[in-house]
């Protein structure tokens, strides 16, 4: 600016109008981005769940049989097959990160507890890279070592003879499961929550955990029954990023949970854990050699539109959720 | 904030008093500190063992030639070749990706906190962020592809069918990987440009500045290390995504260039990345060269914790005095 020389008052408000204006276009383009993206994703997905109606969310039949119909439809358009019973695939999604965001909540719970509280110095001082190392190695190490580490070794050391034999007119287990797939989606959401539940855990002021161990409470019970919940919000809004990012996992599940369209089955008792599914996002993943194909490009538009919507979804709710809860915390960010 | 909670108790919150009297310890107390500690190691151990198993498969299968030979087709695992050309892809991708989310994030991180008028538009667009950065990358890696096999996008990759564009190019994908990588830069230079005190722009005003030469001066220098740890930590998430390349970058075995132009040509083709070779090795891919994805894994994590430590440098260093 002082280059050009001096400027009067009024050409002064004008380049700061300017600059406002453009970031604040810059900024809007952000939502025309959210609205396009719904827009363009749901029409192109409109015909799979057209035609399928309510059913398109329903169990029945074989899924991998009807994507395999789908994908061999007809070329002329008034033929296309769109036939499809997604449950399997909502199913497999929901028990999945359903299982890994419990299980990761009350790991990343209780080691935040022990960073913020309990660790010796020289272990919370590796920790804390540990924790930034886990939350950056990308998705496809995961699933490499998932497969070729994990996986063997669930299906030759684990998983019985017995086991294998009592479903193998049904499925195959080798390994493949949504137990190794919940294990090691697990590890890869825990660090987010933990860097989120310590720094909410750091922010409770210290006057009022140290009020209740004035009060004679162990160090354990002013912890967990003041600090925890006056961070309540910030652990909330950290198990909803989690549920996000275990939602839209797709490439390491791909990989080791066998990446078959079945529903396992509770009723096969431990067997259960053993036993393949395919995610969602995993079949998007899958399917991607075949989006050009028209129908069955609509149908994996049609699984990208229910991920989007659920997506979303967490985000609001996520919002809601820190807003509701702002009033349990004295210093509302 | 935290660093400085932590300076004020040394031994955590409630460590500093330890009093002789009353501290019962009933057994539910004992069982929660020892799944605390139980938990706390564990992590310790999961990291520890991913880093010294992948060392250890690194140093075993990684030698000089395979990062600058390009990779072949090959049946043979002799004669499959390295991985150059995944390696120059993940450069390129990082480099186009962030080169757009740099700017956009900043612009954006700026009008939130500068601007931020009128503000229902301004909370419109922060949850805007929170919403892109919740949506899956293959979501909107397919998504990419519909809006650029659009017929006028053509030119970012090349016409396949009259009318239809190819849709998988190097720009396609490096658009794409600025989506994700923009919440992340916008979060760290929000975060930045609210820990600068409110004095510090009146003074500016104080001198004639007006608000945006403030901003340029002022505020941006003052909120470089922000700024800093928002992008590294978004080229680590470019990095390491597999989803966007498989679909957008067509992950194809070498660097494909379309056309002739040099340099546009090769934006304009396809090509992979160290996470889809890795995919495409491992075996649930095509190549079913395990030793391969090893090594390739082991550079990318070596990349990875590169940029780690870049963000801990940038957070270490020590900022201008209104910073501490």
């Amino acid at each position: 600016m002082a280059a050009r020389g001096p400027q009067t008052a009024q050409q002064r408000d004008r380049t700061d109008q300017r600059a406002e204006l453009a970031l604040g276009a810059l900024a809007s383009a952000v939502l025309l981005l959210i609205a396009f993206m719904i827009a363009f994703v749901f029409a192109k997905a409109w015909p799979s769940f057209a035609h399928n109606g309510l059913a398109w969310f329903g169990p029945g039949g074989n899924l991998d049989e009807q994507l395999t119909a789908i994908f061999n439809s007809p070329s002329d358009p008034s033929d296309y097959v769109y036939t499809l019973h997604a449950w399997p695939l909502i199913y497999a999604t929901a028990l999945i990160t359903g299982i890994s965001v419990l299980l990761g909540t009350m790991i990343s719970l209780l080691s935040a507890m022990f960073i913020v509280e309990f660790a010796p110095g020289w272990i919370r001082s590796i920790l804390q890279p540990v924790v930034r190392l886990l939350a950056a190695v990308p998705s496809v190490i995961y699933g490499l070592i998932g497969i070729l580490v994990i996986v063997p070794f669930f299906g030759n050391n684990v998983i019985s003879g017995a086991q294998k034999e009592s479903v193998q007119f049904v499925i195959q287990l080798d390994g493949s499961s949504i137990l190794v797939g919940v294990l090691v989606l697990t590890v890869m959401i825990t660090p987010i929550m933990v860097a989120i539940s310590v720094d909410a855990l750091r922010s409770v002021p210290p006057t009022w955990t140290e009020g209740a161990a004035a009060l004679g409470v162990n160090r354990w019970r002013a912890l967990r029954t003041v600090g925890l919940r006056a961070a309540r919000p910030a652990i909330v809004a950290a198990a909803i990023l989690s549920t996000a990012r275990a939602l839209g996992e797709a490439i390491m599940l791909s990989m080791v949970t066998g990446s078959v369209a079945f529903s396992p089955n509770p009723l096969d008792g431990v067997t259960f854990f053993f036993e393949p599914a395919r995610t969602l996002a995993a079949q998007i993943v899958d399917g991607a050699e075949g989006l050009s194909v028209k129908p069955f490009g609509q149908t994996m538009y049609a699984f990208a539109a229910l991920l989007l919507l659920s997506s979303a979804f967490l985000s609001f709710s996520g919002w809601f959720a820190r807003r509701s809860m702002r009033k349990y915390t004295l210093s509302p960010r | 904030m935290s660093a400085h909670a932590q300076t004020r108790n040394p031994a955590g919150l409630i460590g500093r008093i330890r009093h002789a009297g009353g501290d019962s310890w009933s057994l539910g107390d004992k069982i929660g500190l020892a799944s605390a500690w139980a938990a706390g190691i564990l992590l310790c151990l999961i990291a520890a063992s991913i880093v010294l198993y992948m060392l250890y498969r690194g140093f075993q299968y990684l030698s000089l030639e395979m990062i600058f030979s390009h990779p072949e087709a090959g049946l043979d695992q002799s004669k499959s070749g390295g991985f150059l050309d995944p390696l120059e892809g993940t450069l390129a991708l990082t480099v186009i990706g962030t080169a757009i989310a740099a700017p956009v994030g900043v612009g954006i991180a700026v009008w939130l906190t500068e601007y931020g008028r009128p503000s229902w538009l301004a909370r419109a667009v922060e949850s805007g962020v929170e919403i892109v950065a919740g949506t899956p990358s293959i979501v909107l890696a397919i998504f990419g592809l519909l809006v650029f096999q659009q017929g006028f996008f053509s030119f970012l990759s090349y016409e396949a069918t009259p009318g239809v564009a190819f849709g998988r190019s190097f720009v396609a994908a490096g658009v794409i990987m600025s989506l994700i990588a923009l919440p992340l830069i916008v979060g760290a230079s929000r975060e930045a440009l609210h820990s600068i005190p409110r004095h510090v722009r009146e003074a500016s005003y104080a001198l004639g500045k007006d608000r945006i030469s403030t901003i340029r001066r002022v505020l941006l220098p003052a909120s470089r290390r922000g700024i800093g740890t928002g992008v590294a930590l978004g080229m680590g998430r470019i990095v390491g995504d597999t989803a966007i390349v498989v679909v957008l970058l067509g992950a194809t075995l070498q660097t494909d260039p379309q056309g002739n132009i040099p340099g546009l040509s090769f934006l304009q083709g396809t090509g992979s990345t160290l996470t889809t070779y890795v995919y495409n090795n491992s075996p649930v891919g095509e190549g079913g060269s395990p030793e391969k994805a090893y090594a390739a894994a082991f550079v990318l994590l070596l990349i990875v914790i590169a940029l780690n430590f870049v963000v801990d440098m940038i957070t270490r260093g020590r900022g201008p005095s209104w910073t501490r």
